[in-house]
């Protein structure tokens, strides 16, 4: 089962510019997240903040006992071996071939055999559809496949948590919806945790468990995907629609006048119909089901009381047709 | 699902800027890498195959400039010097004065200059390029230091190759300043020969090999920190391979003159 990734009270900032302040969440384990958020509001940066690669100013981020802000590089190096990354343009070694990028992981971390290696790694090369293209080199292969090739060294270790940059930017909507898939199967196969970081509307609504928001230099939302899906927030529900009229601007935030001129010209903020709910991906048939189901209606259902009456509408309806009403 | 906001951990101390802050920073971050550098050279696994490549890498761009850099340079010094020694009387001290400046001081500094031209700089860009395409990030997200896996061998292979690059240009250049002194100038082979030993003695040689080791580390630690830092994209990878060379040519000079001082001060000359 994947473990719990709890992020307290996290600042970052570079030089005087804030990036996000004050950003506290719990990634339940073994369930998917989504972090949404428009271009430019660091959810990549608070990705790399997760694992370490950026110190943030303030803030833990605490994964199995390691603080992989604080804590000292040596244990924070041990816990990243628990972590799968997948970058945005996969982040391949150019020198090597992908059979090697993908094996590179097993080879540093442990004493297998050669053979032992082959076996593993051409598993997971099935697995994310790269057969017969091991022996090319990054450079030689189109954006998708090197994302995919990236997700596959990725797995090689066989992570707890796994965290996915814009695993949707450079792919076309039909292989969007089959690294959606992907993404499901693998949860239902190994129970990790995820995080995927994206601004893919197709991705957000289908995919995650819960959804996480990044706006204005904060946590705008963090909860289970109805909540968000259902939320009147502004920013969400432009976010959301993809609509121009919102907070949302195109340099980041707009400025009062220019939300009065729309709401004058009747754009206005809340004029669309409340949105509608597609349902969740289930993994392919013939694979097992996905254990974080169960454990995430035990949680939600936990915190029944404080969810707003729309997103209880929205959970209620989205287990009915399973013949289990809550 | 937000949990209470607690709050937690340290505050960083922010960045203040007063003059000259970001020198020292640099320098510092600089002298970092350099102590992570010689610590993680002791960590196990020890990459020997990388070590290799490099070591072949870096041997097989400089060797040839170097050699061909180090006959006109025994030259220029064999001339120099046998024409002063002329003026002053002393011909047949040439051969003795020339091979402590070529083995002193020129071989260590063309090794240096080349190891830091032709090696570094393409350890700079290697690893500026590898930075940019955010392959060591990768690295580190798979718990792999860069440090350990990439710029120990590296600046191991810098070392070495020093090394034993100075051994060829000492020799390659003390043969051409024969050759100019004897063939050209008509000094006598045995004059100019039995000088060395009348000027010249062993602490030289290691004085030059230390150096060459140390000038070996310095270009292998300094291309490798600028190439761990480039500024903002390709064109910032291009910029640091330039400034690693500059900045490795001035640190180059300022500790030659320190370990001259330090060597001329400890270790008695012959026939002084």
């Amino acid at each position: 089962m994947g473990i719990e990734v709890t992020v307290e009270g996290l600042t970052k900032s570079f030089g005087k510019q804030t990036v996000w302040q004050d950003v506290t969440l719990t990634l339940p384990p073994g369930e998917v997240s989504v972090m949404l958020g428009p271009s430019g509001t660091g959810k990549t940066v608070f990705l790399k903040s997760i694992i370490g690669l950026l110190k943030p100013e303030r803030g833990r981020v605490l994964v199995g006992g390691v603080d992989m802000v604080n804590s000292p590089e040596r244990d924070v190096y041990e816990a990243r071996k628990m972590f799968g990354l997948m970058f945005q343009d996969g982040a391949l070694f150019g020198s090597m071939n992908l059979f090697d990028n993908i094996a590179f992981p097993l080879r540093e971390h442990t004493r297998k055999k050669e053979s032992e290696i082959r076996r593993i790694v051409m598993e997971r090369i099935d697995m994310v559809g790269l057969l017969g293209a091991e022996g090319k080199l990054p450079g030689e292969i189109s954006g998708g496949m090197r994302k995919r090739a990236g997700l596959a060294r990725a797995l090689v270790l066989d992570p707890q948590i796994i965290l996915c940059d814009e695993p949707d930017s450079g792919l076309d909507p039909v292989r969007t919806s089959y690294i959606s898939q992907l993404l499901i199967d693998l949860n239902a196969q190994i129970d990790a945790t995820m995080l995927i970081v994206t601004h893919n509307l197709d991705i957000a609504s289908t995919v995650p468990d819960n959804m996480g928001m990044l706006f204005r230099r904060e946590l705008v939302a963090f909860g289970p995907r109805e909540l968000l899906l259902t939320s009147d927030e502004p920013v969400v529900r432009q976010f959301l629609s993809g609509r121009r009229a919102g907070p949302i601007g195109m340099s980041e935030e707009k400025d009062e006048a220019t939300i009065a001129r729309e709401q004058l010209h009747g754009e206005g903020v809340g004029s669309g119909e409340p949105p509608r709910i597609v349902p969740q991906l289930e993994p392919t048939p013939g694979l097992p089901p996905r254990q974080a189901v169960q454990r995430r209606r035990a949680r939600v259902l936990a915190m029944w009381d404080t969810l707003p009456a729309s997103a209880r509408t929205a959970i209620t309806t989205g287990l009915t047709p399973q013949g289990e009403p809550a | 699902m937000t949990a209470p906001v607690r709050p937690a951990g340290r505050v960083r101390a922010p960045r203040q800027g007063f003059p000259g802050s970001g020198a020292l920073r640099e320098t510092g971050q600089l002298m970092t890498l350099a102590a992570t550098t010689v610590r993680d050279a002791f960590r196990r696994p020890f990459q020997v195959r990388e070590l290799i490549e490099q070591f072949w890498f870096v041997a097989s761009v400089t060797i040839l400039p170097a050699a061909l850099v180090s006959i006109p340079f025994g030259a220029v010094i064999a001339l120099q010097v046998g024409s002063l020694t002329q003026q002053l009387g002393a011909q047949s001290f040439t051969g003795g004065a020339s091979v402590l400046a070529v083995i002193q001081q020129a071989s260590p500094l063309i090794v240096a200059l080349l190891i830091a031209g032709a090696g570094g700089s393409a350890i700079c860009a290697d690893l500026g390029s590898r930075k940019i395409r955010e392959e060591l990030d990768a690295m580190e997200v798979m718990g792999v230091s860069p440090v350990q896996r990439l710029i120990v061998p590296r600046v191991l292979a810098t070392m070495l190759v020093a090394v034993f690059l100075n051994g060829l240009v000492s020799v390659v250049g003390t043969a051409g300043g024969y050759f100019f002194n004897v063939v050209l100038q008509h000094g006598t082979p045995g004059a100019y020969l039995s000088s060395f030993s009348a000027l010249a003695q062993l602490p030289d040689l290691y004085i030059s090999e230390i150096k060459a080791l140390v000038f070996g580390f310095i270009a292998g630690i300094v291309a490798a920190y600028r190439g761990l830092h480039p500024k903002g994209g390709p064109k910032g990878v291009g910029d640091a391979v330039n400034q690693s060379v500059v900045i490795t040519f001035l640190l180059l000079f300022f500790v030659n003159v320190v370990l001259t001082a330090i060597y001329l001060q400890l270790v008695p000359q012959k026939g002084a």
